[in-house]
């Protein structure tokens, strides 16, 4: 409650990338009795729940004045390493479970979740969850099927995909090539996690909807050490997708040697400047400007309650020509993709500004109710324990068609900022923050020494309206992103190509 | 669904205490040369209204075990939110799974046997309230009304809300320690928005205590959320420049926090404090003292024993200004060649000594500079102590506030920041695990137009 949304990179619950090797074009409706088939047999079987009983729950959380509802089966396993100093440390296996059961009348929303899925507890639930609308007979609902959504990842679990054995032995590789890449690393932790999360969503009509999720993530962090001087960085990557992911084009080496260039870089760093200034983004990663600027400012549950900065403000210019930001749920094996959101909804791209004109909002359902507006497959919770809302998924923006390097040259005195830890907004009066841990002076044109860490403050309304290049060169993060709201955590993605904004608040030390 | 009754409460821990030890016998089973675990069960309410209506009503029940066992010096961790015998079993076999993959370190294992509490001292952390649905709708509407009318700018809710929250945690190892205690937490809140022409801005005030009777009284967290977002409207930007930076009590809670982190025993090990080489030195000047007091009662973050089952103590980390302890829990005591200071899980109830100057005396000795009331952002290094966040705040000058301030940020470097303090206030006027007040800087860089 205390805080606004962030975006940060470390957090490792859930785990994203670029190549789409898997075709969404294939087999869909095989892979969707697949997922459903699996969905039942990890969840309802082992408690004995058919659609019987599903049927009598649906029932029980309808009523009258019961306007909609929902049953949010999950079961989650979760396996991670640890290595530290060279040793593989720790190891954790996890396996999470439960339903959440869900009634809405209006604008008001009746919650209640078991880890038991037994079915009286269950009962009891659903009846916790309709009391929100007084008592009243039960409804009839019959269980069925969705139509088949396109499937944008294998629902593979991804902790089977690779043998323990090779795993350890990977993060072992991982330390071995931070130490060799240079003598300055004197600590080195490397981490590897993966989940599956298999869920499956009865809405109040019956109809069924099951997804399974794999994500994978590791993370490299390196100390390095010269002349009683210390720095740190950190690298890594994720995504939908088996474990062999990280052996492949060498990426897991790669996480490793570029968490040392970094920290090296901060060994060379000096004071950042402060002042307003034009500052060049990078791309990829740093698209946490457009997560943080405008994304979370135009989720559906701020524009509807009007606390959003950009509330009211559909056709507005909010951006310059030439800028489009969308938010994509229907990338292949992304990080922050979801081939149906926790409502059953499949997930879209939504344009959220087109050439500059702001254009719509991300929702989820009871939102887009209230607003008489459609579900864009945003609707995202962090588990069965949590109510959904409008979450974004892949929030970035289109390219344009400037070369990068001319961006840079147009810069006469200003910053460039290639990497960024996290950032946060204040929805209501739209300023939002990002802090760099990679960035570099610019003069005359040219890249000049790089800067320590500082935090960039703007205004997410206008800033957009300063951007006066766009790059050809649109790249999305390396699937790292963790986004967090109201308490809950989902992964997210973020990219853009190479940007010239005119005008950033920089807050570094130098004058 | 109520709360745990009270009458209740000896069976469940019974039964927790029971799962604990039937996962320690199936790690010994399994061949573990030693085993530690921790359960956990909690029930309660959340709710929230808006502009005057019921929003969500949540009703929450969670329960989870974790288990590590060793092998030697091989660990191996599980954990799991289904605490059937079965589900108990399995995640006795997987930890152990784990750990025929994982290496020998010769820092993993339980805490010595002789540091392990020995008696459960009554923290009085257990108040239940078991509260009709109804009731609590009429605590969170009454909070959220006192917002809404406290100013006439007051245009636009994200509303109130009421938490409480009963929880059972259980803690025991293979030296045959098993120590566990109910303890509740309840919470009130509002956020509301305030709107003057083009202006818009929102903030919130909220409440937490481990009893009823404890909290702020509604009303009175409605009108300060009120009167906090008002003082935000029409802000201004600032030039750059390097003044004072006065940090609002709520907002110093954070380089206490930082201050935490500095001292405690992962960064220490890994070598990414910037406070690492400072044990016995001066941090801070010779006015600052800084302490912990882990078995306060009713204390937010008051428990009898850490994660590790070993006894919490009362102890001072900064005296006179200089650093006299390390917040370490076993795993980074042994690193470090030192002993478990109790702390696994953190720092519990740290305070700082206040001052003698209540709020205006602050603005007053700030004189010129920027009165800081909110930040964000996640700024802080902590290898390095750089810092710099995103603030919102209000210029001073003459020793009183000018006018709000917003888009602007504040950098310096933590090590300075702590021994640049000029004075503590004594303007704490709310209840929260740190406990201070406001803090003067004597420099900071504020970067704006």
């Amino acid at each position: 409650m205390s805080q606004g949304p962030w975006l940060l990179t470390r957090a490792l619950e859930r785990a994203s990338a670029i190549l789409p090797h898997f075709s969404p074009r294939t087999a869909h409706s095989q892979r969707m009795t697949d997922t459903l088939a699996i969905a039942r047999t990890q969840i309802l079987s082992p408690v004995g729940l058919d659609d019987g009983h599903l049927e009598r729950l649906a029932g029980a959380l309808h009523s009258p004045a019961i306007d909609a509802a929902d049953i949010y089966f999950q079961s989650s396993r979760l396996q991670s390493w640890v290595l530290e100093d060279g040793i593989i440390r720790d190891g954790n296996f996890s396996i999470e479970q439960g339903a959440g059961l869900r009634a809405i009348a209006g604008e008001k929303t009746g919650f209640a979740y078991s880890d038991e899925l037994a079915f009286p507890a269950l009962v009891e639930a659903a009846e916790a969850a309709r009391a929100i609308a007084g008592s009243g007979a039960d409804g009839s609902v019959r269980a069925g099927t969705l139509p088949a959504a396109r499937q944008l990842y294998r629902p593979l679990n991804p902790i089977e995909s690779l043998e323990d054995a090779a795993k350890v032995e990977l993060l072992r590789q991982v330390d071995a090539e931070a130490r060799r890449a240079d003598s300055r690393v004197t600590r080195v932790t490397a981490s590897l996690v993966a989940v599956q999360d298999t869920i499956l969503v009865i809405g109040d009509d019956g109809s069924m909807s099951a997804d399974v999720r794999p994500l994978i993530r590791m993370n490299v962090s390196v100390v390095v050490e010269e002349d009683g001087q210390r720095e740190q960085a950190h690298s890594g990557g994720g995504a939908r997708r088996e474990l062999r992911y990280f052996l492949e084009e060498d990426r897991a080496l790669g996480f490793a040697r570029e968490a040392v260039r970094q920290a090296l870089v901060g060994l060379e760093a000096g004071p950042a400047p402060a002042g307003t200034m034009t500052v060049v983004l990078g791309a990829g990663w740093p698209g946490v400007l457009l997560h943080e600027a405008v994304g979370h400012g135009l989720e559906g549950d701020f524009n509807r309650k009007g606390t959003s900065a950009f509330a009211g403000r559909l056709g507005e210019r909010v951006g310059a020509a030439g800028v489009t930001v969308v938010d994509d749920g229907t990338l292949p094996e992304r990080r922050g993709s979801l081939s149906v959101d926790d409502e059953g909804t499949p997930t879209s791209c939504t344009t959220l500004i087109e050439d500059g004109i702001l254009a719509g909002y991300m929702q989820d359902k009871l939102n887009a109710r209230l607003m008489a507006m459609t579900p864009t497959g945003n609707g995202r919770r962090e588990s069965y324990a949590h109510l959904p809302m409008p979450r974004m998924t892949n929030t970035y923006m289109l390219p344009g068609d400037k070369d990068p390097a001319e961006i840079i040259a147009s810069v006469d005195k200003g910053l460039y900022a290639v990497n960024f830890g996290g950032g946060q907004v204040d929805i209501t009066s739209g300023k939002f923050t990002f802090s760099t841990s990679e960035a570099y002076l610019i003069e005359n044109g040219k890249l000049g020494r790089p800067v320590k860490g500082a935090t960039l403050v703007g205004n997410g309304p206008n800033v957009l309206t300063r951007v006066s290049m766009v790059g050809k060169d649109l790249r999305l993060d390396e699937g790292v992103g963790t986004c967090g709201k109201d308490g809950q955590s989902v992964p997210v993605g973020v990219g853009q190509p190479t940007l010239r904004v005119d005008a950033l608040t920089v807050g570094g030390t130098a004058g | 669904m109520p709360n745990l009754a009270k009458a209740s409460t000896a069976d469940r821990l019974g039964r927790l205490e029971q799962t604990i030890e039937d996962l320690l016998k199936e790690a010994k089973r399994l061949g573990a040369s030693a085993a530690e675990a921790v359960v956990s069960s909690s029930t309660g309410l959340d709710l929230s209204v808006r502009l005057g209506a019921v929003e969500t009503v949540e009703h929450t029940r969670d329960q989870g075990l974790g288990i590590s066992v060793y092998f030697g010096n091989r660990k191996g961790s599980a954990s799991t939110s289904d605490l059937s015998p079965g589900a108990v079993r399995d995640a006795a076999r997987q930890a152990c799974s784990i750990a025929t993959h994982t290496q020998e370190d010769r820092c993993a294992g339980l805490a010595p046997a002789e540091l392990l509490t020995i008696d459960l001292p009554d923290l009085d952390l257990h108040h239940p309230w078991d509260i009709a649905v109804d009731q609590a709708v009429d605590i969170a509407i009454a909070c959220e009304d006192a917002a809404r009318r406290a100013d006439p700018r007051i245009v636009n809710s994200e509303g109130g809300s009421f938490g409480t929250d009963a929880r059972l945690s259980v803690y025991g190892n293979s030296h045959g320690f098993i120590g566990g205690y109910p303890s509740t937490r309840h919470e009130l809140s509002c956020a509301v928005v305030a709107k003057e022409g083009e202006s818009m801005q929102r903030d919130y005030w909220w409440t937490t205590a481990r009893a009823p009777e404890d909290l702020e009284d509604a009303a009175g967290v409605g009108r300060r959320a009120a009167e906090r977002a008002v003082g935000r409207l029409n802000a201004r930007r600032l030039g750059t420049c390097e003044v004072p930076v006065l940090f609002r009590a709520d907002v110093a809670i954070g380089l206490l926090r930082s201050l935490a982190g500095a001292i405690s025993g992962g960064n220490l090990y890994r070598r990414t404090s910037f406070l690492m080489d400072e044990l016995g030195e001066p941090i801070f000047p010779d006015f600052v003292r800084i302490f912990e007091e882990p078995h306060r009662p009713r204390g937010l973050a008051s428990a009898p024993f850490d994660g590790d089952g070993v006894a919490t103590t009362a102890k001072d980390l900064v005296t006179g200004g200089v650093l006299k302890t390390w917040l370490l829990d076993q795993y980074s005591a042994c690193r470090l060649g030192l002993t478990t200071t109790g702390n696994a899980g953190g720092a519990r109830n740290l305070s700082i000594g206040l001052g003698s100057d209540d709020r205006e005396a602050m603005i007053r000795r700030l004189d010129r500079g920027l009165l800081v009331s909110s930040l964000m952002g996640q700024g802080v290094k902590m290898i390095t102590g750089d810092y710099s966040r995103g603030a919102t705040g209000f210029w001073v000058e003459h020793g009183e506030i000018q006018y709000p301030v917003e888009e602007i940020t504040i950098a310096g470097n933590l090590k300075d920041m702590f021994h640049g303090l000029v004075a503590v206030g004594n303007d704490c006027d709310f209840a929260s695990s740190i406990t201070t007040g406001s803090w003067l800087i004597d420099r900071m860089t504020v970067a704006g137009e």
